[in-house]
């Protein structure tokens, strides 16, 4: 019984994301289900994952967040609406100067956070106004649009469907093996440890665990399958978050995030270098940046000054949603997807049902106050146990 | 005989896992000044918590009269009500704020929602008069010397109508000309009737200005002592605060083998991070053998944990000057990363603070410092970091439920095991221990002093800081005593004594 309380304790928004979707799934009449409407979430959602994965490095630092978000995604969007459309040049030079511009301006930022040590929501609320007006600058005011084919399509194209029928079968092939992956990790993992001895996960909880996720890549492969196939987009989001689910569970360097956020002294005085973690951090969230950005300029086939307002807000939402701690130290990639994921379901069912949209701003902000106050009591609580 | 002021009876004080006072009987008449001495973590600053209502009645047992009456006081304003001021030893006035608002921050003069800055600077230039000090109310406080500072504290606790004025270590920050002004400005305060409670390491400091002397050991009265009857001499106060028997709680070490110098420290120096005119450290020399045990003695503030961490990779201070000599050779360590490369390690005194990471599980709390030692080309290999954490869990008997308890739910002595473990698994040669025993119970302790001896047994040198003279006494082969950033003494531990330390660090203190 405690172990079932314990086991709802730790998946508690993964609860809530099924409630919610469920519900949402009724409310719309099953609408929000539909396959076109899933590819939909997918691709109008896909750039909070990748912005919230890069807030998720920042905040564990300490709870800082970065507030140039929005502005650095239009700034770099209207880099690259330059070069590509207006200059013609190249789109895979193009994207590679979008990227470096990204990690400039992180460099930028992270110095000013990491060696001088100016408290990082002044350094990005300055970030904020700064790469704005820029990307004003840059576009003169205008929106650049009609970006060329071979640009829209890397990011905007599903994965070809060889035998070209009515369902994609290609989009369920992947999905099968995907899961077959899953399995084999799971049973090597299983093998080594076995063999060197270590306490097993109970056998049964880990095969539920296995069937639930790839019941639900399966489900996902064949909705996307009934419509267009597998998103392009989507394998760029996967290798995001496996990218980072491993640097941040895997990697010394990802332990040395968790550690500073959790005693920033006691990290510091184990030899960590706080400094330079801290400026990876913001380093690589501008990066993350340059990366949405690519990503919006496709999805709406333009380039605006106006583009990426409030993402930041939105991307440091999913954070907290998906757990991880206004202080630091604590939260996972998978709770971020989670997150973001939760804000992309509660959007979309509001709009289909037809909430007016004012009110979708005022449920979204009680969701939020309401995800990080039972974070903080349900801290509280287990510090007083 | 006058009246009595103040009498605290049978106050009991339990912490988890301590008893920090136990029947602490304190009487105080009415406009005498009362010192409190006793070593550190005697049970002086708790009693004065208990008397201010920083721990609200209830949460300790005896009971407390004040001018005849009993009082239950559940939090500081009460007391305050009652014009029971106390002034802490680190001072708790806003630097940025100018010293009027200070003296009357919390005690605004005019209404709630409209503060009467006239009438705030006035009462506070005439408070400052009565105090000696000459500085306009409308300057920032941050822009004042700490004796000024202190005199603003009591020109405060004036403000508050105080009746019976209570000052933990007023002169601890001061230099000579300060603490004189400051302890005949008490005598002056006594003869207009103020009674007031001192507590000081410095003795001399203390038979100038004190009537009475209550000496507190391990949180119990011992005695009272009058001025005018008694004998209180350095001497005699020293032999109360110290006379305890010795019992057999140090485990003893086979036998010695002590060899090479391991580290060598010459002429240190090192200055305050953020008031670069002041010394911390002042031309420090001292040397620990492979296979020594070495202490170092001295009070609270005495610069030893300064000392640790500026030689650890400079984690602390500025203008860092000095030899730092390991293995008989100079080194030049920047930073921790450094420091630890050379096989330094430095054990913290403040282990929740900056030890460890409390919301993490013991295995990573034990690899942190040496990372290196479970991943390849950056990558974890959890494997091999369950079997380090194991191992230590093992080695140094700590008690958990499994290697994955998170440490902030840990006991305290079996927190010190998992800081110790991190450390001994970054392989050091040379570990610096800061106060390894503080808030941990006897048993654990003994285990503590189990695992310094198998180190030095090992070949390691260890520094032990410690401010329980018994631990230094009972651990060490050799003890350096420090005192106000300077070594003051060097004692073996064949000739080493409570008395001697004590008095050594107590004749070197700058007092009047």
């Amino acid at each position: 019984m405690v172990k079932a309380r314990e086991l709802l304790k730790k998946n508690i928004m993964l609860v809530a994301l099924v409630v919610i979707t469920i519900i949402f799934a009724i409310g719309t009449e099953g609408t929000l289900l539909v396959p076109q409407n899933v590819t939909n979430l997918i691709s109008q959602n896909g750039y909070v994952v990748v912005l919230a994965v890069g807030m998720l490095i920042c905040i564990l630092t300490g709870g800082n967040i970065d507030l140039s978000v929005g502005s650095v995604v239009a700034l770099v969007g209207a880099i690259a609406g330059t070069l590509i459309v207006n200059m013609e040049l190249n789109i895979w030079l193009s994207i590679l100067i979008c990227l470096a511009v990204g990690i400039l301006i992180g460099v930028w930022q992270g110095f000013w956070i990491a060696f001088v040590r100016i408290p990082a929501f002044i350094v990005t609320l300055a970030g904020m106004m700064l790469w704005r007006g820029v990307a004003l600058i840059v576009l003169d005011g205008l929106t650049i649009s009609n970006f060329p084919q071979n640009y829209l399509k890397l990011f905007n194209s599903y994965v070809p469907d060889v035998f070209e029928g009515e369902f994609n079968v290609v989009s369920v092939l992947i999905g099968v093996v995907i899961c077959l992956v899953i399995i084999a990790l799971q049973i090597i993992s299983r093998i080594n440890k076995k063999r060197k001895g270590y306490e097993l996960e109970n056998l049964i909880s880990t095969l539920i665990k296995t069937v639930a996720i790839c019941g639900v890549i399966i489900a996902l492969t064949v909705t996307l399958g009934r419509h267009n196939g597998f998103p392009m987009i989507l394998i760029l989001l996967s290798v995001v978050v496996i990218i980072y689910g491993y640097y941040t569970t895997k990697t010394v360097p990802g332990r040395y995030l968790y550690a500073m956020g959790g005693n920033e002294k006691a990290a510091k005085l184990s030899g960590i270098k706080t400094n330079k973690v801290l400026f990876l951090a913001y380093v690589n969230m501008s990066f993350l940046s340059a990366v949405a950005a690519l990503m919006c300029v496709a999805r709406f086939n333009s380039a605006a000054p106006t583009a990426g307002t409030n993402y930041e807000l939105v991307a440091i939402g999913a954070c907290f949603i998906g757990g991880a701690s206004a202080y630091g130290g604590i939260g996972t990639v998978p709770g971020v997807v989670i997150g973001a994921i939760f804000m992309g379901v509660l959007n979309n069912g509001m709009s289909i049902m037809g909430i007016d949209s004012n009110v979708q701003k005022v449920v979204l902000g009680l969701v939020l106050l309401a995800a990080v106050a039972f974070d903080v009591i349900s801290k509280r609580r287990s510090k007083n146990a | 005989m006058a009246n009595m002021m103040l009498e605290m009876r049978n106050i009991t004080k339990r912490f988890p896992g301590v008893k920090a006072l136990d029947n602490v009987n304190l009487q105080v008449e009415e406009g005498e000044i009362h010192a409190l001495v006793g070593e550190n973590g005697a049970g002086k600053s708790t009693l004065m918590n208990v008397l201010s209502g920083i721990y609200p009645y209830g949460s300790y047992e005896g009971e407390i009269l004040y001018q005849g009456e009993e009082c239950r006081f559940s939090e500081i304003k009460d007391s305050e009500e009652k014009g029971i001021v106390i002034i802490h030893q680190e001072l708790a006035l806003v630097p940025y704020m100018t010293i009027g608002e200070n003296m009357f921050l919390g005690n605004e003069r005019g209404l709630r929602y409209g503060i009467n800055w006239e009438e705030t600077y006035t009462k506070a230039n005439e408070l400052l008069n009565t105090v000696g000090l000459r500085e306009p109310s409308r300057t920032l406080v941050k822009d004042i010397g700490v004796g000024k500072q202190q005199l603003v504290e009591i020109a405060k606790a004036l403000a508050k109508n105080v009746k019976l004025l209570i000052l933990d270590e007023p002169t601890a920050s001061l230099n000579e000309a300060d603490s004189r002004k400051l302890l005949d400005l008490l005598l002056q305060f006594k003869k207009e009737g103020l009674t007031s409670i001192i507590i000081s390491h410095k003795l001399n400091e203390i038979s100038y200005v004190a009537d009475k002397i209550t000496i507190i050991r391990d949180g119990a009265t011992i005695e009272t002592l009058n001025n005018k009857t008694d004998d209180i001499s350095e001497e005699r106060i020293i032999r109360g605060m110290v006379g305890r028997e010795l019992i057999d709680r140090f485990p003893k070490r086979s036998e010695s083998h002590i060899g090479e110098i391991g580290l060598e420290v010459r002429n240190w120096n090192v200055y305050h991070p953020l008031y670069h005119g002041r010394k911390v450290v002042d031309d420090v020399s001292f040397h620990v053998r492979k296979g020594e045990v070495v202490g170092i003695a001295g009070l609270m503030g005495a610069g030893r944990t300064e000392l640790a961490l500026s030689i650890f990779g400079k984690s602390y201070g500025t203008n860092i000057s000095g030899t730092l000599l390991i293995d008989s050779q100079e080194v030049n360590l920047k930073n921790t990363r450094q420091a630890i490369d050379k096989k330094l390690a430095y054990i913290t005194e403040d282990r929740k603070g900056d030890g460890l990471i409390l919301d993490n599980p013991i295995r990573i709390n034990t690899t942190l410092a040496k990372m290196d030692k479970v991943s390849k080309n950056g990558i974890i290999d959890k494997d091999l970091e369950v079997i380090a954490a194991n191992d230590y869990i093992q080695k140094l008997k700590t008690k958990c439920t499994s290697m994955e308890q998170v440490v902030g739910n840990l006991s305290g002595g079996n927190q010190q095991k998992v800081l110790v473990g991190k450390w001994m698994f970054a392989d050091p040669d040379i570990l610096i221990l800061d106060e390894p025993t503080r808030g941990i119970d006897v048993g654990a302790k003994y285990e503590i002093y189990c695992i310094i001896n198998q180190l030095v047994a090992e070949g390691k040198s260890i520094l032990l800081i410690s401010s329980e003279l018994p631990e230094l006494l009972g651990m060490c082969d050799r003890i350096y005593i420090m005192n106000e950033g300077r070594m003051v003494g060097e004692v073996m531990k064949e000739e080493a004594t409570q008395e001697l330390i004590m008095g050594q660090i107590l004749k070197s203190s700058k007092g009047v």
